[in-house]
């Protein structure tokens, strides 16, 4: 079978082997973008080197297909924190060096500048996201808006429908935030079949009023169509349709669920070293730096957030709108990946089966 | 009356006729063969193999089987074993197996393949195999210091079914069965879901099917009865959407029936419902159903109209001026003959409907999900295992339907144009 592959796609090869770029697989759209304005354009500038940017919908699944097709056609691929973990434990990427990170301006060594976690074995991060919920100013007076999780789930006092995203992942977690389990003892709660029980039966609450969103691309356009007073969302995606189209969309942090976003290098990549090379260029303290100018998910080096980042537009200041940034912390929860990896079918069987219920 | 036995007949060179023949036909069918040879290879390399590959992953994996020989091997010698209290040798050939997958960097793909039926069994396994090497008899006692876990008779079971690299268990698990400590067992009511869900699936694809009949068929009679210029400008309408992406029809459909959408404004404009009353038809299992009828709408009115543009109108013609009324007529004598284009249709409309799932994840909200929906959600998972054994499902229903079918209506009175 191996062999078919490979035979079925040597022709496509063939094509594209005369020139050695490196091929950067990441999730498209403005996030894609800033990827490209903040790592690629400036790599290219600083090396000579070509470096092409090609868009899936989850890089994860895609490279884990080319590692065991044997016909890997990615040198660098984005993927989230749960999947640098288990793809790494499966064998499907290659090891990262740490010493092959450069330290900071100050001389600090990458791994003391980089947050706890940010450097696992076969990955890097490049960026830290969250998922929040906003809503829309215009809906709320302000001195009644929503401010923290539990209001998320409060229908009596701020009546409107809910986007939620339809996966257990995140939902979960947040349930039992507005529920009032204070962040650092989410896990412990959820690992109990009673936790899981309590976090569904605050959704219950709100259930009959909850439109669901699976892509990116819907919460917001579901707060501007006015389809839902409120709704979950990734902070990055919320805070583009403020900047750019001016939307009056407030961002509540109270209950974000943030990770990290993570570069990785599939075993067999045709362009290894360049890959390497790569990597340890956008991961340095001015590469998380750039990314944090495009769109507003954080660095995870200490470094980068040394001086203020202001944003693309050149005059807002991104501190604030940032999930690191520590007015944003006071009740924030850092995505388990342990609990992810062990109990991502499960729940979402159960969570699958509470929806059609 | 020996002169009468039969003179065998020959060609002008002399061979006997019948050689002759077979050989000028074998030739013809050689060449016919080559000319659909790369047909067949198309098929085969793209379609039979990739599929192959996929069906066999749900029933072969051998993430634990090549990774715990140890263990591997003491099952096979112990095949009556006691999970719920399993000896101490085989706590013995974990520890060396787990100290193996720690060296050889196996920890997850062992652990991925045993979480499968035993949720939580992946961090067991990465940190077992951290701590293997500096573990020291009784290996019972000292695996269970670190997880008390490890003497689960669940996860006994599941290494002893996953030491064998092919399996049934993906089928299980998406027959809504649940691997407890005494083997096998119907889930929890709050857990089940895949069944419900091939059911529902079937369901909502009858609907639609029949949503789409209804609405086809007029339009086909229509355009295989209008002249030709008008008939062709209908052609157009009906194309068109067929021509754009599926994407932009699906969001076209959230514009016009989500509660600010354009119906709904409609509706409230002219006072038909109130502001506070519109109407829900939009992340549910309506919106599905609209959308998926009008995206697989086309499918439907394309063989109905090959079918009645041919047609003779004088049959029906005959029946009128034969005193039937314009029902009998219709029912006797028009709707027999588009047959198999009816058949034709709900065949190609219903099997598109079964794995459909990008118009269900984007508009289906709660209650509009379809069991492609968890297929894609495995993928995404690199639960392909389970993906293929959904699908492997899906397969069997379908060409058990199409037998069905084959046998009730058969399967040469389809006709696609």
């Amino acid at each position: 079978m191996k062999k078919i592959l490979i035979l079925s796609t040597a022709l496509t090869n063939l094509a594209f082997a005369a020139q050695a770029d490196i091929t950067v697989m990441s999730w498209g759209g403005a996030y894609g973008e800033a990827q490209t304005e903040a790592f690629v354009k400036p790599f290219i500038a600083a090396t000579g080197k070509a470096v092409i940017m090609v868009d899936a919908d989850n890089p994860a699944p895609a490279m884990k297909a080319m590692v065991e097709a044997g016909n890997v056609t990615v040198d660098v691929a984005s993927v989230e924190y749960a999947d640098g973990i288990r793809l790494c434990d499966e064998g499907i990427l290659e090891p990262i060096d740490p010493a092959s990170l450069p330290a900071a301006p100050d001389g600090t060594p990458a791994m003391e500048d980089f947050l706890p976690g940010a450097v696992t074995e076969c990955a890097v991060s490049t960026d830290i996201w969250a998922n929040v919920y906003g809503y829309d100013t215009t809906k709320f007076p302000a001195d009644a808006a929503p401010t923290t999780a539990a209001d998320f789930f409060d229908l009596a006092k701020f009546p409107g429908k809910r986007g939620l995203r339809k996966g257990a992942k995140a939902v979960l977690e947040f349930a039992l935030m507005g529920d009032g389990v204070p962040a650092a003892e989410v896990y412990n709660v959820l690992s109990t079949p009673e936790g899981v029980d309590r976090a569904f039966a605050k959704l219950d609450s709100i259930k009959s009023e909850v439109v669901w969103w699976e892509a990116g691309a819907q919460p917001p356009q579901l707060l501007a169509d006015g389809e839902v007073a409120m709704t979950t969302a990734y902070n990055g995606r919320l805070f583009a349709a403020a900047m750019n189209e001016a939307k009056p969309f407030q961002i509540v942090w109270d209950g974000q669920v943030y990770e990290n976003e993570m570069f990785v290098v599939p075993k067999g990549a045709p362009n290894m070293a360049d890959a390497m090379e790569f990597i340890a260029f956008s991961t340095s303290t001015e590469g998380l730096r750039a990314s944090a100018q495009q769109i507003s998910y954080g660095p995870a080096r200490k470094s980068s957030m040394a001086e203020e980042i202001i944003y693309k537009d050149g005059k807002t200041v991104m501190a604030p709108h940032l999930p690191t940034a520590p007015e944003n912390l006071t009740n924030a929860l850092l995505s388990s990946s342990d609990f992810w990896v062990d109990h991502d079918a499960e729940l979402n069987e159960r969570f699958q089966a509470w929806l059609a219920q | 009356m020996a002169e009468a036995t039969q003179e065998l007949l020959t060609t002008a060179d002399g061979r006997p006729l019948k050689a002759a023949l077979a050989a000028a036909q074998s030739r013809a069918k050689r060449r016919a063969f080559f000319l659909v040879l790369p047909l067949l290879l198309f098929i085969i390399l793209t379609f039979l193999v990739p599929i192959g590959y996929m069906l066999k992953r749900s029933f072969e994996h051998d993430g634990f089987a090549s990774s715990a020989p140890a263990l591997v091997a003491w099952f096979g010698e112990n095949r009556g074993f006691d999970p719920a209290d399993p000896p101490e040798e085989a706590y013995a050939a974990l520890v060396e197996d787990l100290a193996r997958m720690q060296v050889e960097k196996t920890t997850g793909m062992a652990g991925t393949r045993i979480n499968y039926s035993v949720p939580g069994s992946i961090s067991m396994f990465k940190k077992g195999a951290r701590e293997a090497k500096n573990l020291t008899p009784p290996f019972r006692d000292s695996l269970i210091a670190i997880d008390p876990e490890w003497a689960s008779p669940a996860l006994w079971r599941g290494m002893a079914s996953a030491s064998h690299v092919y399996t049934t268990e993906f089928y299980l698990v998406a027959s809504d069965m649940k691997l407890n400590d005494h083997g096998w067992a119907r889930g929890e009511d709050k857990e089940r879901i895949y069944l419900y869900l091939f059911f529902k699936t079937f369901v909502i694809s009858g609907i639609i099917t029949v949503l789409c009949l209804l609405l086809a068929f007029p339009v086909s009679h229509l355009l295989a009865t209008l002249p030709m210029a008008k008939s062709s400008l209908l052609m157009i309408f009906v194309l068109l959407p067929f021509w754009t992406s599926l994407l932009v029809r699906t969001s076209a459909w959230i514009a016009l029936l989500q509660e600010q959408g354009v119906v709904n404004d409609l509706l409230v404009g002219l006072g038909l419902v109130s502001d506070e009353g519109r109407l829900t038809m939009m992340y549910n299992m309506t919106g599905t159903i609209v959308a998926m009828t009008h995206v697989l709408l086309p499918f439907m009115i394309l063989p109905l109209y090959s079918v009645m543009r041919v047609i003779p109108p004088s049959y029906a013609r005959a029946a009128r001026s034969l005193g039937a009324t314009s029902w009998t007529t219709f029912r006797r004598v028009y709707m027999p003959q588009t047959l198999p284009g009816i058949a034709a249709g709900s065949l190609l409309v219903f099997i598109l409907a079964v794995g459909y799932y990008i118009t269900p994840a984007l508009v289906g909200g709660a209650d509009g999900q379809l069991i492609s929906n968890l297929i894609s959600f495995h993928m995404n998972k690199s639960n392909w295992s389970l993906a293929a054994a959904i699908a492997g499902m899906l397969l069997a229903a379908i060409l058990a339907l199409y037998w069905l079918y084959d046998r009730l209506i058969g399967i040469d009175r389809l006709k696609l144009g």
